[in-house]
């Protein structure tokens, strides 16, 4: 009995310690989306360039596709713009802009000043939809399947690192 | 009007405002439990903070939303479950007890139980061990008897 009572604490100690290491590891401020796997939200707003015409998910059915939420008072968003002019040249999928209680003014001129990467922008002056899309902290990116699931989340700006092991391969996965 | 008078005409208009919306039983209810249900949700941009209290963009835009949901009929457990079904359980400072929050919520008693069997053992040990001296101590007694008995048989 004896011999072995001094792992005990030990034990104690390293799962402890497993607990805290991860706990380290992890952003407090991502919280998991329970949208992962579920039907995007339904909308139906104005386009950023063309008021007039509207855009829906259900318009996009058929397609992986990109929602990134952003908005010109956004400081982090001008961090992931390059990523997404870079991404929106490869043509690998589309990007649709969610402008997130925002001046159409503002945002247009956003656009013009750091380049336009998205197929189309649409407004959400009173932030309802990024309500329904559970954003909390703008920049977010969605990655939507053909059949309009929500299969990936990005809470905050996109990363290379992101892009190259999550929603390049998982994109290029959903379009086979 | 002299500045005395502006005073008075000032401060009977505040009293009648002040009366007139104190004086809405239906209001005052809905907004009591609008309060009491927002300090059960947290606001996600400040999470130590409850929607209630903090002056987020996004918790403004939260209240707005939960009390257009209350003004429609919508009951507490409903607006609940709409925020948690675009936000995540995350938003309920009281988490459910399901497959994922077990640990969280049953952890604390398994190490509740674990003290008490680390509590037990150590008892039961040291009531051995007080048996054992006991023992040793009626030994060691009987030998010092014996000791001084032969006390007077000890070469000086």
């Amino acid at each position: 009995m004896k011999s072995w009572r001094w792992t005990i604490p030990l034990a104690i100690f390293v799962v402890l310690l497993a607990f805290l290491w991860t706990g380290l590891g992890r952003d407090p401020s991502v919280v998991p989306s329970p949208l992962i796997g579920k039907p995007a939200p339904a909308f139906r707003l104005a386009q950023l360039h063309k008021p007039e015409a509207s855009l829906q998910p259900d318009d996009l059915k058929g397609k992986v596709w990109l929602l990134n939420v952003w908005a010109s008072w956004c400081v982090s968003c001008r961090e992931e713009h390059p990523l997404l002019l870079q991404l929106a040249k490869s043509d690998l999928l589309p990007i649709y802009g969610l402008d997130y209680k925002d001046k159409t003014e503002q945002a247009l001129g956003w656009l013009r000043q750091n380049g336009d990467p998205y197929t189309a922008s649409i407004i959400d002056a009173d932030g309802r939809v990024g309500i329904d899309y559970g954003v909390y902290g703008v920049p977010e990116t969605f990655l939507i399947d053909k059949a309009g699931i929500i299969r990936y989340k990005q809470i905050g700006p996109l990363t290379v690192e992101a892009l190259k092991s999550k929603i390049i391969p998982l994109a290029r996965e959903l379009q086979k | 009007m002299s500045p005395r008078a502006l005073c008075a005409a000032a401060l009977a208009v505040v009293m009648l405002t002040a009366t007139a919306t104190a004086m809405d039983p239906a209001a005052d209810a809905l907004d009591a439990r609008l309060k009491r249900l927002e300090s059960e949700l947290r606001c996600l941009v400040c999470q130590n903070q409850t929607l209630a209290d903090s002056n987020a963009d996004l918790a403004a835009d939260l209240r707005r939303e939960v009390r257009a949901l209350a003004t429609s009929g919508k009951s507490d457990d409903e607006i609940r479950a709409y925020l948690v079904a675009r936000y995540g359980d995350f938003v309920l400072y009281d988490p459910p007890l399901k497959r994922t929050t077990w640990l969280l919520w049953l952890g604390p008693f398994g190490l509740l139980c674990g003290g008490a069997a680390v509590w037990w053992i150590v008892l039961r040990r040291r009531s051995r061990e007080q048996v054992a001296t006991k023992a040793s101590d009626e030994a060691s007694a009987a030998r010092a008897r014996a000791l001084l008995e032969t006390e007077d048989d000890l070469p000086v």
